[in-house]
């Protein structure tokens, strides 16, 4: 398992087009994936639990990633979220 | 005859015949299970029919309204395509719930969630979710709503409230008009109905009971006004005013691309005023012939950071690149204690209009003032940029602004970065201070424009959002005019060009004296430009 925290910066934050953005990047790999924001445990494959989590722009979220390829994962994942996903 | 008010919302007129939209009244709890692979099957069914239905729709929709409208019904495709969602629903199944109760209760489970939390994002998906609900349902069930598409022409339609699904039904060709029981100018169907042309009043309660199928309608969409039962005279008047509205509609058509002259042949111009870089579409779209205020606080509100010269850079360029030769006015950051920045770090204020504010704001903060002015003039050299600064009450403050322009200049040098030299700085006009010494800043500044908006205020001491004291906040009052006035005299008495870029500028009853007084530029929001271009040639 690994795990990584970053920060929100797309000014809508995490809402539909965003979120979705995101949930296409990382389908193609196979671990496990986990967004934590204030203390709640989101699957980061739903872009419905995703939205629903209302993260906001500057907010601080950790990504979990458990699985075969779980470093790629993250990585891939922490970059998307660093780079803005509007 | 019966006459309601609602809210307006797309100006126009119609007199029509009611459809009372029906929604699909299935009971859900009456549903029964067959087996969980029939239910699944129907399940999948219901997805694929919804599907494919939506896509013909945004086709629809984009082709008739634009890929704005269509997007929110792309938005449903890709909440529908959440794998976790559709588990869910699957695995009540195989708990032994029907199909219907099964996307019922997952949908609802979605619905709590997003309505649970105060924030216009979340509403509107908690509105996507019963959108998708409602249509997965009629698909499953079988049990149809009124058919949107294929009602009789002449229609008006009345439903509690328009789903997106719905909205993106209505056809031209049948429907004159729209009314519902709830909603505002920021709906959807508020949004749709201006994109397509189409009379509505929204947020009238009651409507779907008070109104009846086949009832007489006439409908007011600019003030908001249905008469039930109309009588003769009613329905002449409404047509009159549809008459009338058409006529100025294509009448203004005839400013399109035009210069702005007046009777006697004298020379003015119309610009728009925007707040976002992708405005600038809005200022084309109208015919604007420049930009007289760009709101630069979007670049530094609902953020953790300041932005960079780069970021900063891009929009500003975006625009200048966008008009061309046409002349872009950027006011620089108008922001104070009454907005709420949180990484500015300014204090809350008693006062905030009469605080650390704007110029005075930047000034106290030079390095992050030079970074927009640094952006500024880097985009310069792609269009016809000039700089404004907001709530100036001293030359002291032009003079501080100008030699920060000198700095950035010499830094911009060093670095190596290209930028347009002797950049035009010009003075919003909007403290009775400003007015007082005119003369002064017209001998430091390039140009005025005068902001109607603080200048009203700060004249008469009235806030304009106190309700007490709201009718002294009135543009006409003698002093304010006497301020407008004495500002544009004293800008042409200096040989420099004057402006004015509050919601005074579009107001038609004002233009001609201003037109008389002399006043250069008048900068509106867009949707006004062509109006007030007409206005201005009838004086």
């Amino acid at each position: 398992m690994v795990e990584k925290s970053t920060k929100i910066i797309d000014e809508q934050g995490l809402h539909m087009r965003p979120a979705n953005n995101f949930v296409s990047a990382i389908v193609k790999y196979k671990s496990n994936i986990t967004i934590i924001h204030n203390g709640n445990e989101i699957n980061g494959r739903s872009i419905m639990n995703i939205m629903a989590a209302c993260i906001k722009c500057g907010n601080e979220i950790t990504i979990r990633c458990e699985g075969e390829d779980e470093e790629a994962m993250l990585n891939e994942a922490i970059s998307l979220i660093e780079g803005g996903l509007e | 005859m019966n006459k309601i008010k609602g809210i307006g919302v797309s100006a126009g007129y119609a007199v029509g015949t009611a459809v009372v939209v029906k929604e699909a009244s299935y009971d859900v709890a009456s549903a029964t299970f067959t087996t969980a692979e029939e239910e699944k099957q129907n399940l999948d069914r219901a997805v694929l029919v919804y599907t494919e239905d939506t896509n013909k729709l945004i086709e629809k929709l984009t082709k008739e309204a634009g890929t704005k409208n269509a997007e929110i019904l792309q938005g449903h495709l890709v909440m529908l395509s959440d794998p976790f969602m559709l588990q869910q629903m699957q695995d009540q199944i195989d708990s032994g719930k029907p199909a219907v109760q099964a996307v019922d209760a997952v949908c609802q489970t979605f619905y709590d969630m997003f309505s649970s939390v105060d924030d216009e994002m979340m509403k509107q998906r908690a509105s996507d979710i019963q959108d998708i609900r409602l249509s997965l349902i009629e698909i499953i069930s079988g049990v149809e709503s009124t058919k949107i598409e294929e009602v009789p022409s002449g229609t008006i339609l009345i439903a509690k409230d328009f789903t997106p699904s719905m909205t993106s039904r209505i056809n031209k060709e049948n429907v004159v008009g729209i009314i519902a029981e709830v909603g505002s100018v920021t709906s959807h169907s508020a949004i749709l109905a201006r994109a397509i042309d189409m009379p509505a009043v929204l947020s009238l309660p009651d409507a779907t009971e008070i109104i009846k199928d086949g009832d007489t309608l006439g409908i007011d969409g600019g003030k908001g006004y249905v008469y039930q039962e109309p009588d003769a005279e009613t329905i002449k008047l409404l047509n009159n005013d549809r008459q009338a509205y058409l006529n100025e509609k294509s009448s203004l058509l005839d400013f399109f691309g035009k210069e702005t002259v007046t009777k006697s042949g004298d020379k003015r111009l119309v610009y728009g005023n925007i707040g976002k870089p992708e405005d600038v579409q809005n200022v084309i779209q109208n015919s604007g012939e420049g930009v007289g205020l760009f709101r630069t606080e979007f670049l530094f509100m609902d953020r953790p950071a300041l932005p960079s010269e780069e970021e900063q850079f891009e929009a500003y360029s975006t625009v200048a690149k966008a008009m061309g030769e046409k002349e872009v006015i950027i006011r620089t950051l108008d922001i104070g204690g009454d907005k709420d920045v949180s990484y500015l770090g300014i204090p809350k204020e008693d006062n905030p209009f009469l605080g650390f504010r704007a110029i005075r704001y930047c000034l106290a903060n030079p390095e992050l003032y030079k970074t927009q002015l640094s952006a500024i003039i880097r985009a310069a050299r792609f269009g016809n940029i000039k700089i404004m600064i907001p709530m100036v009450t001293c030359v002291e403050e032009v003079a501080a602004v100008r030699s920060l322009i000198a700095e950035c200049e010499l830094d911009l040098a060093k670095r190596g970065v290209q930028f347009k030299e002797n950049i035009e700085v010009g003075v919003m006009i909007e403290t009775p201070a400003a007015v007082f010494i005119a003369d002064e800043l017209a001998r430091c500044a390039d140009f005025f424009s005068i902001g109607t908006n603080d200048l009203t205020g700060y004249v008469m001491a009235a806030d304009r959002g106190n309700a007490n004291v709201s009718n002294l906040y009135d543009v006409n009052k003698p002093a304010v005019l006497k301020a407008i006035k004495t500002t544009i005299e004293t800008a042409k008495r200096h040989g420099i060009s004057v402006g004015m870029c509050g919601e005074a500028a579009s107001d038609r009853n004002l233009i001609p004296t201003l037109v008389e007084w002399g006043l250069d530029e008048f900068s509106v929001t867009p949707n006004a430009i062509l109006a007030t271009r007409k206005t201005i040639s009838e004086c």
